[in-house]
């Protein structure tokens, strides 16, 4: 096996992008992401697609080719791989591509993500993320993404006194976050109040507390560390990619409150990077709900169990404090679409570890981590990315 | 007859909406129609609940309180004028959801207000007659009433089921007698979702001259006479006929009252005069003989004689009691009530 | 969720059988055909649960996809079952008396349906007990 680094990235804006198809996205993603890394598309020498539902929110399977083809590749005859892992589906076609040029099959690889949600009615969406649970014993008995982590996150407040508060802190944190990305859906400062007071969507979360649907694209270029100098100045090397399976539906999981995925996926990447949580200087992680962040944060480690509520109050998480959580705004400010997150994640650190995050700059940034989430824990990923080879 | 009862169970759904409230909607006095009808609230089921889980849970209450193997159920029969489907039975919902399936056999019965009395009097005909061991008889009703007619302030929800067999029976069914003629007091064609009825025309040539023929048949044929029995209990589509048809067959006021649940229930249709009986084995010794008489528009109606067994006592804590299932109910408003009825059209 | 799909669980649906493996004695529903203890050398047999059991966490769902949205607010809970395992399902009570820890015991409702011409899909709820002393 040999070392990777990120060459490449580029990102679409997040938003409800009425003027844009699915194809567009990811080829404006990914042409972004090459003039990054000053590569020419014949030293591509393969693709990988996350995307979770073409099929629902677009009707459209077969992604891989499609991409492949309006990215003019066709003619090439490059594999062209979409991956699926619901919400996860980013984090795991960015996983592929590194295993694939860490193992010597592929040199150039792009992997990037993209989902076009608001093609479709809003319940036909919400039905659509419902297929990442467990349908015949979950989704047939009325649940939905917001009624599963509402039951995390009931769950985390009667066993840790957590409070709806301290849950809508990590939105406000995260809209703050959001006014400094120029690409993020959502770039608006918010209180604790405007939570508090928003809708009730499933007790207790409310709207603000649910990331938002979202179309976008994002990609990066991956490329064998030893000729990564080629392409850029900055590489951003890759120490660890994990990933982890947990049980499909939440009624499985041994503590409700605690994502085992995210647990062993974490353990390993820390294995592999040798290095511990303390050694992270931020981390972009899977905040689909406020309550997911603070089982984040625990679950990878950075606080104690049943500490992530507090945490996030004292403004632990915030750009400054002691473990910035989601510079970028996160799923909550900077948007969801699904397939996308996992990609865009480490496009956000890769900016940071640049030092071209703008605004949201973390000073002094070294090491940073990628979580990304499918279902209520089915599918975890986590990666760590180094300025440092 | 050596058959009887050898379980039953009943199932009321937890809402209710008072008289006032419907009367408050289409402007009617609301004291006039409590002392016209006698009832002061009626049960409305729930948004997920239809006439086959109310069978299904008033079927499982009865088996739990007797004890009894579903396996030796042989036939299920469920009466009801409000089947979820118009073609695909109840019945087998009913069967397969007690773990009855597959040795047995099952149909639905309709006949207005007295398909489950019918169903009752099929499983007396195969349990006597040896074809079955034990079968289950249902009438479970989601009565319907248009906005804003008559029927409305008495169409309720609930049923009963009764296991029907030869051994441990809590109760002797000593004799039945129907009384059947063609006379369209009530009706609803296929496809149409309330039902139409002759206005008053449903009380004497309808209710009255049915339920009283059917009662006095069955005495004159059995000897017997009101003051034989211990309770009674008639066909309650309000408060007022089965008070007005047990004093013209001579029963008195107390022999009818515990049976009488109408004014807390509204008309559970196929479930009505089961409830009462089911209300009246509740609280009923040993001995006791109990005279019962079903009415379904269009019309007829079933006569029952019963006498009640010592095995009562062993068996009656086992579910919840007719008194239990009223108690704490939920009340909704009109509102309410017409998003459960699906009123509401989405 | 097609005509065969439903019926090919409609017992489990219907009656809360799962199943138990006879190697470990450990119980599942919903149902499994491999027991994740014992893998291969597990022998799952089908088992009909009791109904009971207690809330582990829940919540009032104020919005909902398509098939649900009529019955909006609803209170979605994972149930522990008496004989050890847990289940996603509704619970019908009021939403003041709803709580973590709350016994609760099984009945039949309906799910859904396919459309207004469409099949229906019945199974388990659950509810409060009525008389908790006498268990039902």
């Amino acid at each position: 096996m040999r070392d990777v680094a990120i060459v490449g990235v580029g990102c679409t804006e997040f938003g409800e992008l009425w003027d844009r198809s699915f194809r567009e996205l990811f080829v404006e993603a990914g042409i972004s992401a090459i003039e990054d890394a000053n590569i020419q598309g014949g030293e591509i020498d393969a693709l990988y697609v996350g995307n979770m539902s073409g099929g629902r929110f677009i009707e459209q399977e077969h992604l891989g080719a499609l991409i492949a083809d309006y990215a003019g590749l066709a003619s090439l005859n490059i594999p062209s791989t979409r991956v699926e892992a619901a919400c996860a589906s980013g984090g795991l076609a960015l996983r592929q591509g590194i295993v694939a040029v860490a193992s010597g099959y592929h040199d150039i690889v792009i992997a990037g993500g993209a989902e076009k949600m608001t093609d479709v009615d809003v319940q036909i969406t919400t039905d659509a993320l419902a297929a990442a649970a467990d349908r015949e014993w979950e989704g047939v008995m009325g649940a939905t993404f917001p009624g599963l982590y509402a039951m995390i996150a009931r769950l985390h407040m009667h066993k840790y006194a957590t409070t709806q508060e301290q849950l809508a802190c990590v939105a406000v944190k995260n809209h703050h976050n959001g006014t400094m990305n120029p690409k993020a859906q959502f770039q608006n400062e918010i209180s604790i109040e405007t939570v508090l007071n928003s809708i009730m969507v499933a007790d207790p979360l409310h709207i603000y507390d649910c990331s938002p649907i979202t179309d976008g694209a994002s990609a990066v270029v991956i490329a064998p560390a030893e000729i990564a100098r080629k392409y850029t100045d900055t590489p951003i090397y890759v120490k660890a990619s994990a990933q982890a399976s947990g049980t499909l539906a939440l009624h499985d999981r041994l503590d409700i409150t605690t994502l085992d995925a995210t647990v062993a996926a974490a353990s390993r990447a820390y294995r592999m990077a040798k290095v511990t949580p303390g050694d992270i200087d931020f981390a972009e992680v899977h905040d689909c709900f406020t309550i997911a962040e603070i089982c984040a944060i625990e679950d990878l480690g950075f606080v104690r169990k049943g500490e992530g509520g507090p945490a996030s109050l004292s403004g632990m998480t915030a750009i400054g404090g002691k473990i910035p959580i989601n510079p970028s705004g996160g799923l909550k400010a900077c948007g969801h679409p699904v397939g996308a997150t996992g990609v865009k994640q480490a496009v956000e650190v890769a900016l940071q570890l640049r030092g071209e995050a703008g605004r949201r700059q973390i000073d002094g940034a070294e090491i940073g981590l990628t979580h990304n989430v499918g279902g209520s824990g089915g599918t975890a990923v986590v990666h760590i990315f180094s300025r440092e080879k | 007859m050596n058959v009887g009862i050898v379980s039953y169970g009943a199932y009321i759904p937890c809402y209710r909406i008072k008289i006032e409230e419907i009367a408050k909607v289409w402007g009617d006095n609301a004291s006039s129609i409590i002392d016209g009808l006698m009832i002061y609230e009626k049960s409305v089921p729930d948004m997920d609940e239809d006439t086959i889980t109310i069978a299904v849970e008033a079927a499982r209450n009865a088996i739990n309180r007797g004890g009894v193997n579903p396996e030796r159920i042989e036939a299920v029969f469920t009466g009801s004028e409000s089947h979820p489907y118009a073609v695909k039975p109840t019945s087998t919902v009913v069967a397969e959801a007690i773990g009855a399936t597959p040795n047995l056999t099952a149909a639905d019965f309709e006949f207005a207000c007295k398909a489950g009395t019918a169903a009752v009097q099929a499983c007396i005909g195969l349990a006597e007659s040896g074809m079955i061991d034990l079968g289950l008889a249902i009438g479970s009703d989601v009565s319907q009433g248009a906005p804003g007619d008559a029927l409305e302030y008495t169409a309720a929800a609930g049923g009963v089921a009764f296991i029907i067999g030869k051994e441990k029976t809590v109760a002797k069914i000593e004799s039945t007698y129907s009384f059947t003629t063609d006379t369209p007091d009530f009706w609803r064609r296929e496809g149409m979702p309330y039902p139409e009825h002759g206005g008053r025309f449903t009380g004497e040539p309808g209710y009255f001259k049915h339920v009283t023929s059917a009662a006095s048949g069955l005495m004159d044929r059995m000897g017997t006479k009101p003051s034989d029995y211990k309770y009674a209990i008639f066909h309650q589509p309000n408060g007022k006929f089965p008070v007005r048809a047990a004093k013209m067959l001579g029963f008195s006021t107390e022999q009818i009252k515990p049976g009488l649940v109408v004014s807390r229930l509204g008309n559970t249709y196929s479930g009505s005069c089961m409830m009462g009986l089911a209300a009246t084995l509740d609280i009923a010794r040993p001995g006791d003989r109990i005279f019962v008489t079903a009415f379904g528009s269009g019309a007829g109606s079933d006569a029952f004689s019963i006498r009640v067994t010592d095995r009562i006592d062993e068996i009656r804590n086992g579910a919840p009691s007719v008194e239990e299932l009223l108690a704490n109910p939920i009340y909704i408003n009109y509102a309410t009530y017409a998003k459960h009825k699906g009123k509401i059209k989405l | 969720m097609s005509v065969p799909r439903f019926w090919r669980r409609l017992k489990n649906l219907y009656n809360l059988i799962g199943t138990r493996c006879e190697k470990c004695n450990e119980y599942y529903y919903p149902p499994r055909n491999m027991c994740p203890k014992c893998r291969r050398s597990g022998l799952m047999v089908p088992f009909k649960f009791k109904g009971f059991g207690e809330v582990l966490t829940y919540t009032v769902m104020h919005s909902s996809t398509k098939d649900y949205a009529k019955q909006t607010p609803y209170i979605l809970a994972i149930i522990k079952l008496d004989e050890g395992p847990n289940l996603t399902s509704q619970v019908i009570c009021s939403h003041k008396d709803i709580h973590i820890g709350m016994r609760v015991k099984s009945t039949f409702r309906r799910l859904g349906e396919e459309s207004e011409r469409g099949m229906i899909y019945y199974g388990t709820k659950f509810v409060p007990l009525i008389n908790p002393s006498k268990e039902f």
